[in-house]
Order: structure tokens, then C-alpha cells, then sequence
């Protein structure tokens, strides 16, 4: 029962992913292109926030150490792109041992709010550091294009990474969850103190967790410069940035293999859709529209569209056993 | 480095400090009585901001005369705010509660640039403008006034916890929800109370800061995280706490400020507070 929801899911997402190619128009494209870079944050902050049960308000450090060292490397040393990235994937998870060193020993609101103090102190830093553009931020040359510079003058190449991206995101997270330390970090979320007492080393998980987040990231986080071809810290080191990527495991459930990636298309298309029908007024309606959709559903739908789901299929099933039991009763 | 500088800037940095307490001290009891961290609570210090803002601007009242009604309008929004969304996510999960009073946050700074646009606003020629020479130390009159009438909200807030009987029922639910239900305490009607002061202590600290901070609808973002950062070092739910962590961060701040530059006051609270954090997990005046 529950495998052949998730094969319905990967249908059903699969089609809406690849549907934007057969489109036409660019807007179409474009908005695939965010739902996918958002899904694919999204993922990744699940395999820490939603798997270890750890809420980082801070990822959006690892994003923007990914785009700052592939594009710092690009710029600086001529280094290729895709080495760019992968060296700011091993960058952030590097760094992500002091972040667990400082974080992990907090809990709950403590561990959310140091990281926001991590991101603000990060980006402050990179806001007065020359070699790093400091305010004015780093522009990538469009010079060099196609695969081997990761630079393309349309969007379908970007489509197509996004889309792998968030692929090997799924993949990673799909192998966690079935090995041994998927097991430990449920038992870690649901019962800390029995984890530790069967012998789980709680604190070593968590950090593999935070690792393989935090590199996730960062790739998406050099995605992000190679597309826009320009970084500054108030584009990729924001706390609002880390929140997104909260909130879209939130919104379609944590701990969920394709709760992210469901909320990431709701969320993003009503952003895209809110901002292209309200922005140009310059009045803030889009994020009014936005922030009042977040309220309702974090109101209301607490443990996100699939939980949701999962819910409202159990209490049919529960009818419908109802029903049968009533119609044996009455024969 | 001269005595007088660095006597002038612990000046200004303890009268700022007294705004970040204020600002905090709601934060810090709302989160005592329910354990829920309030992301918008910037934004009642921005619409305190405002409403004094307008107040003067289309009937020239002084912002030092209108703070009880401003103080009383921020209740209100408080009280209001309890009853039609918090009250809906009390036992809701911790991520839930984090993401409605967030998104509140960024409800609030839309609502304020759609009615009141994104355009800096100040109040010139206030009452309390120009400043003064005390003890050798020049000080602004804005500035000043704000302290004190920080200092005096503090005061009233702090004499209501520990001398009425309602500020007793406060406390009780803070301390331990269930018992003080059993003892007749409204626990709903506790929370209702909490969110309505801590609407109100951000809203003065707001009118306070108007006659001498650029009024914009993204100002509340310049005083949460310090605001948090005061409530984690005197430890969540503690007023006293909040009150001298607010001025510890104060005076942290501009020092900062003046030994490594402005743009980096900030990056010195806050990696401050994340070495405090990692020896003292509950706070600098937490309890364990």
C-alpha cells in the first residue's frame, strides 16, 4: 500500500518535471528551473532537518560557501565549474563540523536560533571581504559557454542540471534512508535517550547528516551562481534563504522522501505566480499574499501536504472498514 | 583611546540597551508562559513606530504623548493576534510554530509597505530633540528620553508580574502551565495577556526609538536577532534576565563597533553569543 503511493508520487512528479521541456515558453521553463533548484534545497535540508530532526535556520551558510568557492575558484584560478562545485560541496561539509561542534550541543529553539547567528555572522564576513567582492558581489564572464564552462545562453541546459541535481540529492537520500544510519537517525529523532542507551553515538550521526546536507547544499549553491552568473551575500547568504528551504520540507512534510520536492513546486509556483500577477506594483502584495499562505498552511496543515495525504487515505480506509464491518453485521 | 570616548560610547551603548531589553522582554515571556519564539516581534516595534509616526504626522502629536495610547493600541494588536492565529498552534510542532509566527513576519512587513509604502520616514522636531552635556559626555535628548521611558516601562511591567495578582497568575502559567490551571488560572486567557504585553513592551520600545531611528517597514529585522540574542543570554522566560542581557548587549555592541568598525558590531554580539552558548547552553542567566 504504502510502496505503491510512493511509485504514484514519483510518477506523478516525474511528469510534472518533465512536462516544462515539451513547453514552448520560457516562463514555463524558467519556473521548472526554480520549482527544481527549490526542491532540490529543500531535499537536502530534509536529510538534517527532517531525518535527524535537527531545524537549521542556517543552511543558507553552506549554500552561499558553495556559490562564493566555485565562483571564487572560476574567477581567481580558472578552475572549471563543475571541480568549483564539487570543491565547494567538500568546502561545506568541512565547515559543517565546526557548525555541529558549536550547534549540536543545543536544543531545540537554542540550535534553530544559533544557526540564524551563524548565516548573519557569515554573511557579514563576506559582506567586508574584498577578495570576495565584498557588497558589490562577483560577476561570472559569460565568455566561455556550453557543458564544460556550465554557461549557457538558454535555459534548457539548466533545466537538465537542475533536474540531475535534484536527482543525486534523492538518490543520497533515498540510500540514507535505507541504510543503518537512516535507522539510527530516526531512533535518534523519535528516542533520543533509548538511542543512546542501545550504544547509537548520537552526536556522530547527526554529524553525518549535517555533512551530507551541508554538501548537498553547496552544490545547489554554485547551481545557483552558474545560472545568474552573479552572487552577492544579500542574494545567497540570507537567513529568509534558509527559512525557504525549510519550509518547503515543511509545507510538503518532513522526514519524507517527496515531501520537499511536492512542497518546493506548490510553494515556488505561488511565489512565481503571486510575484509576476502583484510585483509590479511595488507594494508588497506578492509577499503579502506569500506570508499569509505560510501562516494558513502552518496553521492548518502542520504536518505538511503528505502527512496530510497520509492521514486522509487512512480515515477512508478506516470507512471503508467501517462500511464492510456494518454490511457483515447486518447479513 | 581616550577615557572620554570610551565613556561616551558605554553611555550610548547602555542607553540602546535598554531599547534591545524592552524589546525582549516581551519575546522572552511570551516564550516563558508558552514556549513559542515569536518571529514577528519585530513588527510590533515597527508598528509602534508607525502609529506614533502618524499620530504626529497628521495630528501633531508628540510621540512622548501619545505612547500610552500607542502602547494601548499595541495591546490590543497582541490580544488580537492571540486569539485569531497563535491560539490555533499551541500544541502544534515546534517547526509549525516557527513558521506561522515567521510568516506573520513577513505578513506584517508587506501589509506596512502596501498601506504605508517602503519610503524612510522619520519625526522631526520632536519635543526631545538637540542634546545635552552630563558628567562631560554628550548625549542626545532622544536618546535619553528613550532609555528612561525604557527603563520606566520595564519597571511597570516588572512591579505588574510581582505585584498584582494577575502578574502572579502570569508567573504561575509560565512556571508550570498544568498546576496553575488546576488552580483556576485561564491558562488561555495567561497567553492572551502575555502576547498583548509583549506587543506592547516592542510597541513602546518602537515610540521610543521614532523620534530618533529612520521609520521603514523592514526596520523590526534590525532588533530581532539582537533581541533574540538578549533572550538566550538572560535566559528564555526571564524578565531580569533580559533587562541587564539587553544592556550587556548594548554596551557589547557599540564597543564592538568601536574597536573593529561599524559594519561589524553585529558579527561581535553574535559570535559572542554562540561562545556563550557553547559553555553555557541555557544562557549567560539561564537556569539549567
Amino acid at each position: 500500500m504504502m510502496r505503491r503511493t510512493h511509485l504514484v508520487v514519483a510518477a506523478v512528479t516525474i511528469a510534472a518535471v518533465l512536462l516544462p521541456l515539451a513547453s514552448s515558453n520560457p516562463a514555463h521553463l524558467n519556473l521548472a528551473i526554480l520549482v527544481l533548484m527549490a526542491a532540490q534545497l529543500g531535499v537536502a535540508w530534509n536529510l538534517l532537518g527532517g531525518y535527524a530532526g535537527q531545524v537549521s535556520l542556517g543552511h543558507a551558510a553552506f549554500y552561499g560557501v558553495g556559490a562564493y568557492t566555485s565562483t571564487l575558484l572560476l574567477l581567481n584560478f580558472g578552475i572549471n565549474p563543475w571541480l568549483g562545485m564539487l570543491a565547494g560541496g567538500l568546502v561545506a561539509a568541512a565547515l559543517s563540523f565546526a557548525f555541529g561542534w558549536s550547534c549540536f550541543r543545543l536544543k531545540g529553539h537554542y540550535f534553530a536560533m544559533a544557526t540564524i547567528a551563524v548565516v548573519e555572522i557569515v554573511q557579514i564576513v563576506f559582506t567586508n571581504w574584498e577578495y570576495a567582492g565584498a557588497a558589490v558581489g562577483l560577476t561570472i564572464p559569460m565568455n566561455q559557454r556550453g557543458w564544460g564552462a556550465m554557461v549557457f545562453a538558454d535555459k534548457q541546459p539548466y533545466y537538465l542540471l537542475a533536474l540531475g541535481l535534484l536527482l543525486l540529492t534523492l538518490a543520497t537520500t533515498w540510500a540514507v534512508e535505507r541504510s543503518h544510519v537512516g535507522y539510527y537517525l530516526r531512533a535518534i529523532k523519535d528516542e533520543p535517550d533509548a538511542a543512546r542507551s542501545i550504544g547509537i553515538r548520537i552526536a556522530r550521526y547527526k554529524q553525518v547528516a549535517l555533512a551530507l546536507s551541508a554538501f548537498f547544499t553547496a552544490l545547489g549553491g554554485s547551481l545557483y551562481a552558474q545560472k545568474e552568473l552573479y552572487i552577492d551575500p544579500g542574494s545567497v547568504l540570507t537567513t529568509a534563504l534558509s527559512i525557504k528551504m525549510a519550509l518547503v520540507s515543511i509545507l510538503g512534510g518532513v522526514g519524507t522522501m517527496f515531501g520537499p520536492v511536492i512542497g518546493a513546486v506548490v510553494l515556488t509556483t505561488i511565489e512565481e505566480l503571486t510575484r509576476a500577477a502583484f510585483g509590479g506594483s511595488g507594494r508588497g502584495t506578492d509577499t503579502m499574499i506569500y506570508a499569509g499562505l505560510i501562516v494558513l498552511i502552518a496553521v492548518y496543515y502542520p504536518s505538511g501536504l503528505v502527512g496530510w495525504w497520509r492521514e486522509r487515505v487512512r480515515r477512508v480506509g478506516n470507512k471503508r472498514a467501517a462500511v464492510i464491518a456494518d454490511a457483515e453485521a447486518a447479513a | 583611546m581616550t577615557a572620554e570616548i570610551l565613556l561616551q560610547t558605554l553611555a550610548s551603548g547602555v542607553l540602546i540597551g535598554l531599547i534591545y531589553a524592552l524589546v525582549a522582554i516581551g519575546l522572552t515571556m511570551i516564550f516563558g508562559v508558552m514556549d513559542i519564539v515569536n518571529f514577528a516581534h519585530g513588527e510590533f516595534l515597527m508598528l509602534g513606530m508607525y502609529a506614533s509616526f502618524w499620530l504626529f504626522a497628521l495630528f501633531a502629536l508628540d510621540p512622548m504623548l501619545t505612547l500610552p495610547l500607542t502602547v494601548l493600541m499595541l495591546f490590543a494588536f497582541g490580544v488580537l493576534l492571540y486569539k485569531f492565529v497563535i491560539r490555533r498552534i499551541i500544541d502544534a510542532p515546534m517547526l509549525s510554530q516557527i513558521f506561522t509566527t515567521f510568516g506573520l513576519m513577513i505578513l506584517l512587513r508587506g501589509a506596512a509597505q502596501f498601506f504605508w509604502k517602503p519610503d524612510f520616514r522619520s519625526i522631526e522636531n520632536s519635543w526631545v530633540s538637540g542634546s545635552v552635556k552630563l558628567a562631560g559626555i554628550q548625549l542626545g535628548k532622544p536618546q535619553l528620553a528613550a532609555g528612561i521611558g525604557a527603563i520606566a516601562v520595564t519597571w511597570l511591567v516588572h512591579a505588574f508580574l510581582t505585584r498584582t495578582k494577575l502578574g502572579a497568575a502570569l508567573e504561575a502559567t509560565a512556571a508550570d502551565k498544568e498546576a496553575a490551571q488546576l488552580m483556576g488560572i485561564d491558562s488561555n486567557r495567561m497567553f492572551a495577556l502575555a502576547w498583548g504585553i509583549g506587543a506592547a513592551c516592542a510597541g513602546a520600545a518602537g515610540v521610543l526609538l521614532a523620534t530618533f531611528f529612520p521609520i521603514f517597514p523592514e526596520v523590526g529585522a534590525n532588533f530581532i536577532l539582537l533581541a533574540f540574542v538578549v533572550v538566550n543570554l538572560g535566559g528564555f522566560g526571564s524578565v531580569t534576565g533580559a533587562f541587564w542581557a539587553g544592556i550587556l548587549v548594548g554596551v557589547i555592541e557599540v564597543m564592538g563597533g568601536l574597536l573593529l568598525g561599524p559594519q561589524f558590531k553585529l558579527a561581535v554580539v553574535l559570535v559572542l553569543f554562540l561562545a556563550v552558548l557553547m559553555f553555557r547552553p541555557q544562557g549567560l542567566m539561564g537556569k539549567s
